[in-house]
């Protein structure tokens, strides 16, 4: 008790309850994805689980289209989100904050509610479930996770930059490919992340958004899950994460964190 | 000129967002099967989500989100509160390598994060069910609430828990009478923000909730999607949810705003 | 209890941060109801000797008594001091009123015991009717006045003050001095004030403690500290001056600026260099006359407000500062007189730099953390412990670090007339004295060289 009081009392040592709690339910579990991808189902170091994503074209065919539809998802997202991205954070064009509310709240909706929603957009205008529907559902889950980064970093951005290159002589055309775009390069790779990674993850969407017709790779992970093949699956997350860090590695982690920083909206 | 197209374009782009969910609002009020044809007003679909039949475990489903969300939510905020104090005052190294490990359910995809608790789960032999739900709500949600409550630690006067020691409180009495009160502000941000992302996730949950027909929203939804596309009942049901998590953002919003005018009052 | 003269008692107090010492064996005593400054430039260890006094950090080393009683290992809640913070600290959830009952109610203090004791001190410093105000409402003059209500409403023993007035305009200031200086005769209490600012040291205290580098370089009333300087950073931080290598021929006699001069001082031997100090307000000075001591021109005139601030090149080529009523413009000449007892003559405190260090062969000397080649020496053996001496004017300073065989930082520049006289840190955290022409900037990073034939070996 007496030790407890006095590690206690000392104020950085409040930190060690969650540093427990992320070793057991944050870094275990990765190993535990590393280990179940590296052995089969009998405990048997093996490589067979990457062989056999690697020789089986299925699921190879399945790994490279989700790349596809993730790369036009987020390109997508960055034609469309950039210029709203530009005129949300210009006080010229939009006085008025509310506008930046309505684009960020559908973020907080429950993604399955919103997949629900482009179907019922598709029914309504009597057009068919496939991979327009897929694409769409995608642009329009994630817009505003493209849309908010880089509105941040806009908004956040010293004004006197651009009064700066005006005043040095540039044209408004280029203050904006000179000043404009290279400043908020930050905001639009943090903007990448936040829809690359979900997009190639998701599982749940594909499924409703093309009547199960069209197999994503998050689809492929969680069926070989649910059907118990777990070191399979897990060599297929490990792949996924492998990904997801080489996206990472192009995005500058600094301005991941300020993003995140206060937290909401 | 310039600022009407850019007008335009926002609204566009509005209407595509919100467009799909007007929809299902809309006729959530009518009985049709089909969207788009209108069959006059009718809250049928209302009631008979909430009265038994087909659907009654509906009502379950909407009670574990909640007893799920409120409980994670404590929890985060209690484990999370600790923790940023604790990370607050670790030494840069120390501090950086729990920033970092902080960071990784954030930036963990759901799926990862699901994937990976379940195999925790399986391998310890825990049988999934509540226990697992709520912990691995937790889970994800604890780092969100110590990135709320972490700026009111940065932005208090360091020398105020001091002042509170110089003028002849215990630690104990410190924190309570000022360290608390403080950082009050984040705390509530962070529990509100745990419970929403709770009741809103949908991965993490498929994966650790079992298979002994415990159901939460999400998964009702989902279930019920899967089997027949959009059925018409969860159309009401859809709508209730955008208009609860609208009702919680809007005060979320209220707060952030209230408690930035009074850091600039300072 | 002990019996003392002493309220505070501070014995061969050192603090380390790592291998950084931030206090180097400084020892204070200060009587009961004394109004003490602790003044020094920003990082000489003044704000560290206050918070280890108030409890919030430990030192390294020393002894601590407050009123008698051992305070070394008792936290802060249980001193007998409270402190009034540089950025204030008022607990912002709290009004004006609960902020200052605080620390009673942490006591138990009676309810309505409380309620006069708040009034009270709010009427002491002034803010009276403002109890109910929410405190981040209040400008930054009115939130010191209730930080320094708090602090004082529980009856310290010692109170300690944390530049209070740091972050208040000018003119606030000004009429806050005023208003500590009459709250200390009231109380009849002990101040423990750290400040940068000397002019606020002159204006408050009893005792002023000079401090740089974390040690104490001088103790004493604000007049001794200012007329009597003990050595060139405390001539140089306290006030204006000119500070000049002169030589003490005899007693009542030394010679600087090229010409021999009476003063007071005696006692330094003959021919014996020392420091010279001296007031710009204390030199004369008037048209060119044949009657004066010595001659000069000006080379600028700046009007300061009551006087004028006048730099002189002097015919013998020394650059003086000199401060008088009357104007005499750029380029006229003009003549200088100084009394006696206007110069104040200090003791070196070195001739040259002295370095401990290692022979590492015939033709190698380990100082300063590196080996420098040095003129041969077959007499001393390998490993074996030396003595080397620099003269001030022989190491050499290079712009590019790179270029030196150590690197090291400006860390205090004093003009002498003729030339600087730097203090250069280096790497290994030795003291590197150095004279020179060149201008340098505080906290320059400069390299370091030394010609062979300019270290002087001896054994240890």
């Amino acid at each position: 008790m007496n030790w407890f009081i006095k590690t206690f009392s000392r104020r950085h040592n409040w930190s060690i309850p969650y540093l427990i709690f992320l070793l057991i339910f944050v870094v275990l579990p990765m190993l535990l994805i590393v280990y179940y991808a590296f052995h089969d189902a009998d405990g048997n170091m093996t490589l067979r689980n990457f062989t056999k994503f690697i020789t089986n074209a299925e699921a190879a065919n399945t790994f490279v289209y989700s790349i596809g539809i993730a790369l036009i998802t987020t390109l997508l997202c960055i034609l469309l989100g950039y210029p709203a991205a530009y005129i949300l954070s210009n006080s010229e064009l939009c006085r008025s904050k509310v506008m930046v509310v309505l684009f960020i709240l559908p973020m907080w909706i429950n993604i399955l509610v919103r997949t629900l929603a482009t179907v019922a957009l598709f029914d309504f205008l009597s057009l068919p479930l496939g991979e327009g529907a897929l694409i769409f559902g995608m642009v329009y889950n994630f817009l505003p996770f493209m849309i908010y980064p880089i509105y941040n970093t806009m908004q956040k951005m010293d004004h006197s930059y651009i009064e700066a290159a005006q005043d040095l002589g540039a044209s408004p055309m280029k203050v904006f490919t000179k000043v404009m775009v290279p400043l908020s390069m930050p905001g639009v790779m943090s903007g990448v992340m936040m829809v690359f990674m979900p997009t190639i993850s998701t599982f749940a969407i594909a499924e409703l958004l093309t009547m199960n017709n069209i197999k994503l790779f998050g689809t492929t992970i969680q069926e070989n899950i649910n059907n118990g093949m777990w070191n399979y699956g897990a060599a297929l997350s490990l792949i996924m994460l492998v990904i997801i860090f080489a996206t990472n590695l192009f995005s500058d982690e600094d301005e991941a964190n300020t993003n995140n920083e206060g937290g909401i909206i | 000129m310039k600022k009407f197209f850019a007008q335009t374009y926002l609204w566009l782009l509005l209407a595509m967002l919100y467009a799909p969910i007007l929809i299902i609002a809309i006729f959530s009020f009518t009985e049709t099967k089909v969207l788009g044809n209108w069959t006059g007003f009718s809250t049928k679909l209302y009631t008979s989500l909430f009265s038994g039949g087909v659907h009654h475990s509906l009502l379950t489903a909407i009670e574990n989100t909640f007893i799920i969300a409120i409980i994670s939510a404590a929890v985060s905020t209690l484990l999370g509160s600790v923790a940023a104090i604790g990370i607050f005052n670790l030494h840069h190294k120390k501090k950086m390598i729990m920033n970092t490990l902080n960071n990784i359910p954030m930036l963990n995809p759901d799926i990862i994060t699901g994937i990976s608790l379940f195999l925790l789960f399986v391998s310890l032999g825990i049988t999934q069910g509540y226990t697992t739900v709520v912990l691995a709500h937790i889970t994800f949600c604890t780092p969100y609430v110590v990135l709320c409550v972490m700026p009111r630690l940065q932005q208090m006067n360091p020398n105020i828990y001091e002042a509170a020691l110089d003028l002849g409180a215990t630690p104990m009495q410190a924190l309570r009478k000022v360290l608390i009160p403080e950082i009050k502000p984040g705390m509530i941000s962070g529990f509100i923000l745990a419970f929403t992302l709770s009741i809103d996730d949908f991965a993490v949950t498929i994966f650790t909730i079992g298979t002994e027909g415990l159901e939460t929203l999400s998964t009702y939804i989902y279930a019920d999607a899967r089997k027949g596309g959009l059925t018409p009942e969860l159309r009401p049901l859809s709508t209730i949810i955008f208009a609860t998590v609208l009702l919680l953002l809007i005060v979320i919003n209220i707060r952030s705003a209230r408690s930035k005018k009074q850091s600039n009052a300072q | 209890m002990k019996d003392s003269n002493f309220i505070i008692e501070l014995s061969h107090i050192s603090k380390r941060f790592g291998d950084k010492v931030v206090l180097d064996d400084v020892s204070l005593f200060v009587k009961k109801g004394e109004f003490v400054t602790i003044l020094g430039p920003s990082g000489c260890g003044k704000t560290t000797l206050l918070r280890i006094l108030a409890g919030f950090g430990t030192a390294s080393e020393g002894e601590i008594r407050i009123a008698g009683e051992q305070m070394t290992d008792i936290p802060p809640h249980l001193r007998p001091v409270n402190t009034v913070f540089q950025r204030y600290a008022l607990f912002p959830h709290l009004n004006v009123y609960d902020n200052i009952a605080f620390g009673l109610k942490l006591k138990k203090v009676k309810a309505d015991e409380i309620d006069t004791r708040v009034r009270r001190a709010l009427k002491m410093v002034g803010m009276t009717d403002y109890e109910w105000r929410d405190v981040n409402s209040l400008s930054g003059g009115q939130q010191q006045r209730v930080a320094i209500a708090r602090a004082i409403i529980n009856r310290p023993q010692v109170l300690l003050l944390d530049e209070p007035l740091a972050a208040l305009d000018l003119k606030m200031r000004k009429d806050m001095q005023m208003e500590l200086k009459q709250m200390h005769k009231d109380l009849g209490i002990t101040f423990v004030y750290v400040t940068h600012d000397q002019e606020e040291a002159l204006t408050l205290s009893d005792t002023i403690v000079v401090m740089s580098e974390g040690k104490v370089q001088q103790i004493g009333t604000p007049i001794d500290i200012y007329n009597e300087p003990a050595n060139a950073f405390v001539a140089d931080f306290i006030g204006e001056s000119n500070i000049l290598n002169g030589t003490m021929i005899k007693d009542k006699a030394v010679s600087f600026l090229g010409h021999e001069f009476e003063c007071v001082d005696k006692g330094f031997g003959e021919n014996t260099p020392v420091d010279v100090v001296i007031r710009p307000e204390d030199i004369y000075i008037m048209a060119r006359t044949d009657s004066a001591m010595f001659n000069g021109v000006v080379q600028s005139c700046i009007f300061k407000g009551v006087h004028y601030e006048m730099t002189v090149n002097t015919t013998e080529g020394y650059e003086i500062m000199i401060q008088d009523y009357n104007a005499f413009e750029a380029g006229q000449e003009v003549s200088m007189i100084i009394k006696p007892s206007d110069i104040h003559v200090m003791k070196k405190e070195r001739l040259c730099n002295t370095l401990d260090g290692v022979m590492v062969d015939s033709t190698h000397v380990e100082i300063l953390g590196a080996s420098f080649v040095c003129t041969e020496r077959d007499d001393i053996e390998s490993g074996e412990k030396v003595k080397v001496e620099i003269p001030f004017e022989k190491v050499e300073l290079m712009d590019n670090k790179d270029d030196g065989v150590v690197e090291g930082d400006v860390r205090f520049i004093l003009y002498k007339g003729d030339h600087y006289h730097l203090t250069i840190r280096t790497e290994s955290g030795d003291n590197l004295y150095v004279n020179t022409c060149d201008i340098w900037d505080d906290r320059d990073i400069v390299g370091i060289k030394i010609q062979p034939e300019d270290l002087k070996i001896t054994k240890a």
